[in-house]
């Protein structure tokens, strides 16, 4: 494992650390000049965002999404599962690496303990024997692990080819990378055929999402944020993130016209706390 | 990351789907959380044994959502949420027209993931209420294959003796369903006003029909 940085990088990507700090300084200098007068504020560089997720929706519908499916049509369900718990099964040692940094120990115990049963008792990680021993998954990156120890998400980015993300996650990911035990692969034909198998096998199991995505939402893309932001921050909290400022006021809105309008008062609401803090235990 | 963040959302959409199918049957001042229990349970149980609600019939499923699940849920909440500060401004008949089209549009695009519904088993987590509280939270975990999915509640007491509970927001995998709609719901208002809004809905249910 004595190799340079770069190289641990996936090469494929064509990124070397200083190229990724030139493109990470890039976006941040997009951040002043890129918003507009409705500007989210957590999403300052929505033009610019828009226009990568433009291009990656496009690439998706010419290349990936075509591939998924016929990957879909052509091999058995139970194929596909087990090269889905194969990927998944490298994913929990990394996810044993950032649970420990959390100081999270039963969630690395766990992780750890899927790898070991998954890799010796389910051929590789092929069949997903933890889970039938109710081993609980955590997934966890290393974004995760810097917004557990206070570092802040900033502004939501898009990212080329790899979709949603922050600034944070952003600044993670060469780390992710060099967590990554497929992109770790020195013998590059293979460390490519897994890459692309991994991509397309994560793609088909989401052949059904994203046809309810086009269905559901009003706005692909604010969807798709506003869904990505509440998801990070969630897993941060274990499930259980504090009220934002601003975000929840929405649950307590009366109602002037046809509800009673104690429906939405509480009667003896003491605390002086909008209810919904109350509510959050 | 792209991959994982979509495979989450996807398990949102699916989990929306099964979830807001999943709340019937109401009884008398039951704890919350024991009717959350009761109604995932039941629906499951339920789809589980419609053969044409796992085909993916759409009427079949509309008379679900509408006999059991509606019954549990204040819809009217849950839509003025999403719309915001505009809903005040709103005419009676735009705030129905708003719930009506939010409904369509969520039934239908939702109702995929009831074909989803196999082997899952639901947990309730213990809740910490005061006896007097009028809003709680719920919070309940669907075990499957993966990572164990978070579907939270937020139900209100009504007013009144025997009423009982009603849903008026829905967390899966720490995303709210009605915050999720509130910044496509402004983007629409802020440009086209509400009547825009209720048309854009209005043609997204259209098109989604088409679909099948």
């Amino acid at each position: 494992m004595k190799r340079n940085l770069c190289l641990h990088l996936p090469d494929h990507m064509g990124v070397g650390r200083a190229m990724w700090a030139g493109l990470l300084l890039l976006f941040l200098s997009l951040a002043g000049c890129a918003s507009g007068p409705n500007a989210n504020p957590r999403d300052p560089l929505e033009p610019f965002n828009r226009g990568v997720y433009k291009f990656n929706d496009a690439v998706d519908r010419a290349v990936l999404k075509p591939v998924a499916t016929a990957y879909r049509d052509a091999t058995p369900v139970r194929v596909r599962q087990g090269v889905g718990n194969f990927f998944g099964n490298l994913e929990d040692i990394w996810s044993f690496v950032n649970n420990a940094l959390q100081f999270k120990g039963q969630p690395a115990i766990d992780s750890l303990r899927r790898f070991g049963v998954n890799t010796f008792m389910g051929w590789f990680g092929i069949f997903d024997v933890a889970t039938e021993m109710d081993i609980e998954k955590h997934t966890k990156d290393f974004g995760h692990t810097l917004g557990y120890w206070g570092v802040a998400t900033g502004p939501y980015l898009v990212l080329p080819l790899l979709g949603p993300s922050t600034v944070r996650d952003t600044v993670a990911l060469p780390v992710d990378w060099k967590g990554d035990i497929v992109s770790s692969i020195e013998h590059i034909p293979t460390r490519n055929t897994a890459t692309v198998l991994r991509a397309v096998d994560n793609r088909s199991d989401l052949l059904k999402a994203s046809t309810m995505l086009e269905e559901a939402a009003l706005d692909k893309y604010t969807f798709t944020r506003d869904a990505y932001l509440q998801r990070r921050r969630s897993v941060i909290f274990e499930g259980n993130p504090p009220d934002e400022d601003g975000v929840d006021k929405l649950s307590v809105q009366p109602d002037p016209a046809p509800a009673p309008a104690d429906a939405l008062t509480p009667v003896n609401n003491n605390s002086g706390l909008p209810l919904d803090q109350k509510a959050i235990p | 990351m792209n991959a994982r963040f979509l495979r989450h959302l996807l398990t949102v959409l699916l989990v929306c789907g099964s979830s807001l199918l999943a709340l019937p049957v109401r009884a008398a001042d039951e704890a919350p959380d024991a009717l959350i229990k009761r109604l995932s349970t039941d629906v499951l149980d339920n789809i589980k044994a419609d053969k044409a609600i796992q085909a993916g019939d759409y009427s079949r499923i509309v008379a679900l959502v509408d006999s059991k699940i509606m019954p549990n849920v204040d819809f009217q909440r849950m839509t003025s949420a999403a719309v915001g500060p505009a809903w005040r401004k709103a005419s009676p008949e735009q705030q129905k027209r708003l719930q009506d089209e939010f409904k369509i549009l969520l039934v239908r695009s939702y109702a995929g993931a009831l074909t989803q519904v196999s082997d899952q088993t639901i947990m309730v987590r213990p809740m910490r209420a005061a006896v007097e509280d009028k809003e709680v939270v719920v919070r309940t975990e669907i075990k499957g294959r993966g990572d164990a999915i978070q579907l939270d509640y937020r139900l209100e007491k009504t007013p009144g003796a025997g009423t009982g509970w009603k849903i008026y927001n829905l967390n899966v995998l720490g995303v709210w369903l009605v915050e999720t709609y509130r910044s496509q719901f402004a983007e629409e208002i802020n440009a086209k006003g509400i009547d825009g809004l209720i048309a854009t809905l209005a043609e997204r249910n259209k098109a989604n029909a088409k679909k099948g």
